[in-house]
C-alpha cells in the first residue's frame, strides 16, 4: 500500500493495481495506434500520429480521422462502457455471472434493435436508438419485477435469466418475420461489429461515458464496496442502500445500452473484463477503473485480431470477444486458481 | 432519556406482526442483552434499533432524534451493528476488511488518513487479529472470522454497538471468547453494547442489563441477579427450572428441570429412519 497525504486529501493506492492499470492502458493505446496505422493503406506510426494531430497529408488525414479513428474510438469506449457496467452488475449481485449478457439487458437491446430493423425498417440511427431504448426498458422491467423481493444478489440474477429467456424467444420470432436482407443485417449487429462505425456512433457513447463514468467512479465506487459486504452491513456503515443501488443499476443499464447501440451487444466483455481486472490487480474491491481499462484493451485487441487474423476477411469483433472471453471463462472455472495468490501489496 | 431508545414501535414482516406498541430504553454505558424464545421479536427489535427494519409505526430515537431523520453517515458514526450475516468479498484480507469499517469517517478526498490507519491497527489489536492482518478472511476459522467482523465494527468507532447473535455457529470456547471481548469493550472502552443471545446462562453471566421478551412484549428487564428467577424463566420460555448461583461468577444459573417427569406416559415413537420422520413425542 502506498499512501498519499497532503493537507485534507488522503488517498491509498495499491502499487500492483496502479501498475496493472498502466500496463492495461498501454495495451489499449498500443492496439489503438496499430489499428490507426495498419490496414489496406499502411501508414508509418509517425504519419499516423501526424494525421491524428491534423498535420499530415489530406489523404492520410481522411483515412485516419474519418475512417479509422471513429472505429477505434468506438471500440475503446464500447469496451470501457461494457466492462464498467459488468463490474457494477457483478458487484451489486455479488455474483461473477451477474453481467448484462446473463441478466437480460443484452437481449433487451437486441429486441429493441430487431424491432427497429424489422418493424421500422430503419437505418443505423434507428437501430441504435432501438437498442438503447430496448436496453433501458428491459432494465426498468427487470427492476420492477425484482424490487418486491429485493433487487440484490441471486434474486436479480434469477429474474434476469427469466427475462432473458423470454426475450430470446421474442427475438427468434422477430427474426422469422424479417426479410432475408434485414435478418442478415440484424445478425451482424447481434454478433457485435465495429465495421463502418463513424463519429455519429462514437460521440453519443462518449457523451454517456463522460457523464456517467465520473459519477460512478468518484461518487458511487466507495458505497458500492460497502454494499459488497451485505445490505445490513452497508447500512450500518452509513450507506443509503436503496438510492445507491438504484443509481448504480441505472448507470450500468445506461452504459451497456449505449455501448450496444454503438457496437452491438458484444459478447462476454462485460462478463470477462471485471474478472480479468480482479485477477491482475489482486484487489477484492469493485475494481471499477481497472475493469474499464481492461474492457477498452480487450475490445481494441479483439478488433485488431478480428481485422488481421484472417487476411483479406474481416471478422465481426463479437466473434473474437466471444471466443476469447468464453475460453478464458472456461479455463478459469476449470483451473479454479486463486486469483490473489501471492499478490498482496 | 437515554441515547438509544424506542417508543410505540409496531414491528412487522410482510404479513406477520411481531410486536405492537413496543418501547425500550437502552441504559447508557450498559451491556444490554435481549433474550427470549424463538420468534419472540428479539432480533426484530434489534433490527429496528439498527434501522435495518423500518417500523410500521413508532420511532427509534438516537440522542432524542428520530433515527430516520438523521443522515445515514451521522448515524453510522454513533451506532454500529454486527449483523447476523455479512459477506466477505472473495480474496479480501483481514486488514482490508477491517479498514472498510472506516467508511462513515471517510469521503472522496479524505480516503485514508493517518487516523484511519491508527484506528484500524488498534481495532485489530483489541480483537487479537493483528497477526492475521494479511491473511485472507475466507481462510479463517469461524471464531477468527467473527473477531475480524467485530474488529471492523470497532474501527467504525461508535459509542453504541448492536450485535445480532454474535455467538451463533461458534463452539463454546469461541462463544466465550467473543463475549469476553464484548465485556472488555464495555468495561474498558465504555461502549454501550446491545446483544441478542440465545444462551440464557451466558446472557445472565455477561449482561449488566437483561431484557426478557415474549410474544413481542418485554416481560422483564433489569440486572440479571434481580430478575432471573425460576418463575420468570417459566413465564418467558415455558421451561420449568431451578435458578442457582453460578459457582464461578455468582450470576444466576438456570438449570432446566429433568425432563423424564414431564415426558412420562408419552413413549417415544419408534423412529423410521428411512422416511425422515420427526422426533416429536
Amino acid at each position: 500500500m502506498t499512501v498519499i497525504r497532503t493537507g485534507t486529501v488522503s488517498v491509498r493506492l495499491r502499487p500492483r493495481s496502479v501498475l496493472a492499470g498502466v500496463v492495461v492502458l498501454a495495451v489499449a493505446v498500443g492496439c489503438a495506434l496499430l489499428l490507426l496505422s495498419t490496414g489496406d493503406y499502411p501508414l508509418s506510426p509517425d504519419a499516423a500520429l501526424k494525421a491524428v494531430l491534423g498535420s499530415g497529408t489530406p489523404a492520410d488525414a481522411y483515412i485516419v480521422q474519418e475512417l479509422r479513428a471513429p472505429r477505434v474510438v468506438t471500440a475503446l469506449l464500447a469496451g470501457a462502457a461494457l466492462a464498467l457496467a459488468g463490474a457494477i452488475f457483478q458487484a451489486l449481485t455479488r455474483n461473477p455471472l451477474g453481467s448484462p449478457d446473463v441478466l437480460g439487458f443484452t437481449q433487451g437491446s437486441a429486441a429493441g434493435a430487431l424491432l427497429a430493423i424489422v418493424v421500422a425498417g430503419g437505418g443505423s440511427l434507428t437501430l441504435a436508438a432501438g437498442a438503447l431504448v430496448g436496453g433501458i426498458v428491459t432494465g426498468a422491467g427487470i427492476y420492477l419485477l425484482a424490487v418486491r423481493h429485493g433487487t440484490h444478489g441471486n434474486h436479480l440474477v434469477l429474474v434476469g435469466i427469466g427475462v432473458a429467456a423470454v426475450l430470446t424467444g421474442v427475438n427468434g420470432y422477430l427474426f422469422t418475420r424479417a426479410e432475408i436482407t434485414d435478418a442478415s443485417r440484424a445478425m451482424l449487429w447481434l454478433t457485435g461489429s465495429l465495421d463502418g462505425r463513424g463519429w455519429e456512433d462514437a460521440l453519443p457513447l462518449l457523451g454517456v461515458l463522460a457523464v456517467v463514468g465520473p459519477i460512478v467512479l468518484f461518487g458511487l465506487s466507495r458505497p458500492l464496496s460497502a454494499l459488497a459486504l451485505g445490505d445490513d452491513q452497508a447500512l450500518a456503515l452509513g450507506v443509503r442502500v436503496t438510492p445507491v443501488r438504484v443509481s448504480l443499476l441505472g448507470a450500468a443499464v445506461l452504459l451497456c445500452s449505449a455501448a450496444a447501440a454503438a457496437a452491438g451487444p458484444v459478447a462476454f466483455v462485460a462478463l470477462t473484463a471485471p474478472q480479468v481486472a480482479r485477477r491482475i490487480t489482486g484487489d477484492p474491491g469493485p475494481n471499477l477503473l481497472s475493469s474499464l481499462l481492461v474492457g477498452a484493451a480487450l475490445m481494441t485487441s479483439a478488433d485488431l485480431a478480428a481485422q488481421r487474423l484472417v487476411p483479406g476477411r474481416d471478422l465481426p469483433v463479437g466473434v473474437l470477444t466471444g471466443i476469447l472471453g468464453g475460453a478464458y471463462l472456461v479455463w478459469l472455472l476449470a483451473a479454479r486458481r486463486r486469483f490473489a495468490g501471492g499478490g498482496r501489496s | 432519556m437515554t441515547r438509544l431508545a424506542a417508543t410505540g414501535l409496531q414491528l412487522a414482516y410482510e404479513r406477520r406482526v411481531v410486536a405492537e406498541d413496543l418501547g425500550v430504553e437502552i441504559p447508557d454505558g450498559s451491556f444490554t442483552v435481549i433474550v427470549g424464545p424463538n420468534a419472540c421479536g428479539k432480533s426484530t427489535l434489534l433490527k429496528a434499533l439498527a434501522r435495518t427494519l423500518r417500523p410500521r409505526s413508532g420511532s427509534v430515537l438516537l440522542d432524542g432524534k428520530d433515527i430516520r431523520e438523521v443522515p445515514a453517515k451521522t448515524v453510522a458514526r454513533t451506532l454500529g451493528l454486527l449483523p447476523q450475516s455479512s459477506i466477505a468479498p472473495d480474496g479480501i484480507t483481514v486488514a482490508d476488511l477491517v479498514a472498510r469499517g472506516r467508511y462513515p469517517h471517510q469521503g472522496l478526498l479524505r480516503q485514508w488518513s493517518a487516523n484511519d490507519e491508527e484506528v484500524v491497527q488498534q481495532s485489530m489489536l483489541a480483537t487479537g487479529v493483528a497477526d492475521l492482518a494479511t491473511a485472507f478472511v475466507d481462510e479463517l476459522s469461524g471464531g477468527q472470522r467473527q473477531r475480524v467482523w467485530i474488529a471492523m465494527a470497532l474501527a467504525q468507532q461508535t459509542p453504541l454497538l448492536l450485535l445480532d447473535e454474535p455467538t451463533t455457529y461458534l463452539d463454546i470456547a469461541h462463544q466465550l471468547d467473543v463475549l469476553d471481548l464484548c465485556a472488555r469493550l464495555h468495561s474498558d472502552a465504555e461502549h454501550t453494547l446491545v446483544a441478542v443471545l440465545h444462551d440464557l446462562n451466558q446472557a445472565a453471566r455477561y449482561a449488566t442489563h437483561l431484557i426478557a421478551m415474549r410474544d413481542g412484549r418485554i416481560v422483564a428487564e433489569g440486572k440479571p441477579a434481580e430478575i432471573v428467577t425460576a418463575a420468570l424463566i417459566e413465564e418467558v420460555f415455558g421451561l420449568p427450572c431451578r435458578v442457582v448461583e453460578c459457582p464461578e461468577t455468582g450470576a444466576p444459573l438456570v438449570i432446566p428441570a429433568a425432563r423424564r417427569a414431564v415426558l412420562s406416559g408419552h413413549p417415544l415413537v419408534a423412529l423410521d429412519h428411512g422416511s425422515g420422520s420427526n422426533l416429536a413425542p
